[in-house]
C-alpha cells in the first residue's frame, strides 16, 4: 500500500503568539518550529501500515524551504521520500489554496491511501484534508482515532460529540489523525543520519502546472484585515476564609453575581 | 446577500448549534438585505422545517432520502452544494459542530469557494459581513473580510452565538438532490456512544475540568458528581490525558477541544499555555487548586485556593442543595 503524508510546520504549542506593531502580521521570531502534533500520528500510522502491508511512505508539504525539517523528521521516523512544494506564488494563501497545491502535487505521486493530520495547530482550519479529498474526487474520513484495513478496504473509528462513527470506505481516500490513534515513535540515531542522505524534492508552481491566480494570496477568499491579542480577562477574585464559607461564598457568586448556575 | 445555513439534525432533533446557526445567518441577511434559506437533509425530517422556519429560514430545501439516513459527507456534500447552487447562495454557514467541520470544507471546495473555520464574532460593515475567528488556538484572533462579489463559506464556534426566534417565511422547498447510492463512498456502519452517555465538552454550557491535581484515574468521580449536579461535561488538561487518566476526547487545549462555556470550572489545573489557549475565552472561570501561584489564577473569574479533594465534594453539595431549592 502507498501512503502519501500531508504535513506542516508549525510553531509548538508553548509558543507565545505576538502581533507585529502594524497589526497585519504575528512575530513567531522566538517560536520553536516543530512537525504539526497531529501529524505525527499520520506518519506513525503510514509507518505501521507500510511495516504491515509493504509499499512506500512519501511525505508532502507546501511551505518554504525551512519545512524541509519537518520532512527530515518524518525521513529519519522511517518516510522513504518527501516532496516540498514551494513557490512565492504560494505565500499568503488560505487553506483552499493550499489544497489546491497539495492535490495537484498528489495527482504526480502514486498513492492509495493519504494521510494527515487532523489540523494544523496555529491556523486551526481543519479543512486541508477534506479539501484534498474533494478536489481529487476521492472520500475523506476526518478526525480518525482507529483504523484498520482489510485489503483496499478500511474501518475507522472517528470522534464525534459523545461518542464515535464507524466508517467503512474503500482506497484510495483521505484520512486525517486524531490522538489516540497510536503512539508517535521517535526517529532513531540511525534514522536521523540515513534522513540526512535521502532527497527532498522542489516542486514549484510551474512543475504542478498551477495557474498562479488560484493559488497563495491571489487565490485568497478572504483578505486579512487584523491580527490582535484576545483582551485581558478582568481581576478575579480569590476568595478568603474557611473553605466550607468559600464554596458558600462561590456558589452565591456564580448564581447571583455571574448568573453562571 | 443571500446567506445559506446547513442545519444539523441527529436522530430528528436539531441541533442547537444549528438554530445558534440560524439567528447568525438571520441577521446576517437582514443586515445586508437579503435572504435566508436553510437546507435540512435526513430522513423523515420534513417536520424539522417549520423549526428552521421559526429561527429566520425564509426558504427551507429539504432532501429527505432514505440516502440521508445516516450522515455521510459525500451524500450531505452533493446536496448541500446542489442547495448552494440552486439558491445561488452568496454565503453558507455552518455550525462547527463534528458534522459541521467535516461537511462544510466539501462543500466549499465542491464550490470552489473559500472557508473560515470556527468564527467567534462578526460585525456587519455597509452590507459586509467582518469576521473574527481565534488562531493558535485563542492566543491571537484574526479579523477578516470575504472579497468583494465571491462566495465564501463559514462555520461558527457552538455556544458563542444567541438563539433569537424570528420567523422566516418557510417556504418549504423539495430538494432535487441528485445524489445516488453510488455517491455514498464512505458509509457509517454505526454510532458508539460513549460510556454513560455523558455531555461533550464541545456541547456543554458548563465544564469541570481534572489536572495533574486529580493525581489519578479513579478521583475523577468526583469531577463527574459535580458536572452531573451542574448538568456539565468533565474536561481534563493535556497532563491527565497524557498520564492515561481519561480519554482524549476529554481534552481542552491546543491539542484538544477549544471551548467557551458559561462555566469553566478548573480543578487542580496549574494553567499552561496551551490549557488556558483552549478555554480562557469561557464567560466565567473559577480555579481551584492549591499552588496560590497557579497560573490559572490569572483567567480565573473566582479562586479557591485549596486543597481540590475537600473544595469539590462540598461544591457538589452546595450545587444540590440550590438545585433542590429551585
Amino acid at each position: 500500500m502507498n501512503l502519501l503524508v500531508l504535513v506542516k510546520h508549525v510553531p509548538d504549542t508553548e509558543t507565545r503568539v505576538k502581533v507585529k506593531p502594524d497589526g497585519l502580521g504575528l512575530d513567531l521570531a522566538d517560536a520553536n518550529w516543530v512537525m504539526n502534533p497531529y501529524d505525527e500520528f499520520a506518519v506513525e500510522e503510514a509507518l505501521q501500515l507500510k511495516e504491515k502491508l509493504g509499499g512506500e511512505v512519501t511525505v508532502l508539504t507546501a511551505g518554504s524551504k525551512e519545512s524541509e525539517k519537518t520532512l527530515r523528521t518524518a525521513l529519519a521516523m522511517g518516510a522513504d521520500k518527501a516532496i516540498l512544494c514551494d513557490d512565492p506564488a504560494f505565500e499568503g494563501g488560505d487553506a483552499l489554496t493550499t489544497a489546491r497545491v497539495l492535490a495537484a502535487a498528489a495527482r504526480k505521486v502514486p498513492f492509495d491511501l493519504i494521510l494527515a493530520g487532523k489540523h494544523g495547530v496555529g491556523d486551526d482550519n481543519q479543512q486541508v484534508g477534506s479539501l484534498v479529498a474533494e478536489l481529487l474526487g476521492i472520500p475523506a474520513v476526518t478526525v480518525v482515532t482507529g483504523l484498520e484495513v482489510n485489503g483496499a478496504e478500511l474501518t475507522l473509528k472517528r470522534e464525534i460529540e459523545g461518542g464515535t462513527e464507524v466508517v467503512a470506505v474503500k482506497t484510495p481516500a483521505v484520512v486525517t489523525c486524531q490522538k489516540g490513534l497510536n503512539e508517535p515513535r521517535y526517529p532513531s540515531l540511525k534514522g536521523i543520519m540515513a534522513a540526512k542522505k535521502k532527497e527532498v524534492a522542489a516542486w514549484k508552481a510551474a512543475d504542478l502546472g498551477l495557474d498562479p491566480s488560484t493559488v497563495g494570496a491571489a487565490g485568497a477568499a478572504f483578505e486579512l484585515k487584523k491580527f490582535e491579542l484576545p483582551p485581558p480577562r478582568p481581576a478575579g477574585k480569590i476568595l478568603a476564609g474557611e473553605l466550607p464559607d468559600q464554596v458558600r461564598e462561590l456558589v452565591k457568586l456564580l448564581r447571583e453575581e455571574a448568573k453562571a448556575i | 446577500m443571500k446567506v445559506l445555513v446547513f442545519v444539523e439534525q441527529r436522530g430528528g432533533k436539531v441541533k442547537k448549534a444549528s438554530l445558534e446557526a440560524l439567528s447568525a445567518g438571520r441577521r446576517i441577511a437582514d443586515g445586508t438585505s437579503g435572504s435566508l434559506a436553510a437546507v435540512l437533509l435526513g430522513q423523515g425530517v420534513g417536520a424539522l422545517a417549520s423549526e428552521a422556519a421559526r429561527y429566520g429560514a425564509d426558504a427551507v430545501y429539504v432532501g429527505d432520502d432514505a440516502l440521508f439516513a445516516a450522515y455521510s459527507a459525500d451524500a450531505y456534500g452533493l446536496a448541500a452544494g446542489k442547495a448552494a447552487q440552486v439558491f445561488g447562495a452568496d454565503a453558507l454557514l455552518f455550525a462547527g459542530t463534528a458534522m459541521g467541520k467535516d461537511l462544510a470544507p466539501r462543500v466549499t471546495a465542491r464550490l470552489g469557494v473559500g472557508l473560515l473555520s470556527d468564527v467567534t464574532a462578526f460585525t456587519l460593515d455597509g452590507g459586509t459581513p467582518v469576521f473574527t475567528r481565534p488562531i493558535y488556538a485563542g492566543k491571537a484572533f484574526a479579523t477578516l473580510v470575504p472579497k468583494a462579489g465571491k462566495p465564501f463559506g463559514v462555520t461558527l464556534r457552538p455556544n458563542v452565538f444567541p438563539v433569537e426566534e424570528k420567523a422566516g417565511a418557510g417556504q418549504v422547498v423539495s430538494l432535487d438532490h441528485g445524489v445516488t447510492p453510488g455517491d455514498l463512498k464512505a458509509v457509517v456502519q454505526e454510532i458508539l456512544t460513549a460510556q454513560g452517555g455523558l455531555l461533550d465538552v464541545a456541547e456543554a454550557n458548563i465544564i469541570v475540568s481534572g489536572g495533574r491535581g486529580m493525581k489519578g484515574p479513579e478521583n475523577f468521580k468526583i469531577l463527574e458528581e459535580l458536572a452531573q449536579a451542574l448538568g456539565g461535561a468533565v474536561g481534563a488538561s493535556r497532563a491527565a490525558v497524557d498520564s492515561g487518566w481519561i480519554d482524549h476526547s476529554h481534552q481542552v487545549g491546543q491539542t484538544g477541544k477549544v471551548v467557551s462555556p458559561t462555566l469553566y470550572i478548573a480543578c487542580g489545573i496549574s494553567g499552561a499555555i496551551q490549557h488556558l489557549a483552549g478555554m480562557s475565552s469561557s464567560k466565567v472561570i473559577v480555579a481551584i487548586n492549591k499552588d496560590p501561584e497557579a497560573p490559572i489564577f490569572k483567567v480565573a473569574t473566582y479562586g479557591i485556593v485549596g486543597d481540590l479533594f475537600e473544595v469539590v465534594p462540598l461544591l457538589t453539595q452546595a450545587v444540590r442543595e440550590l438545585k433542590a431549592a429551585g
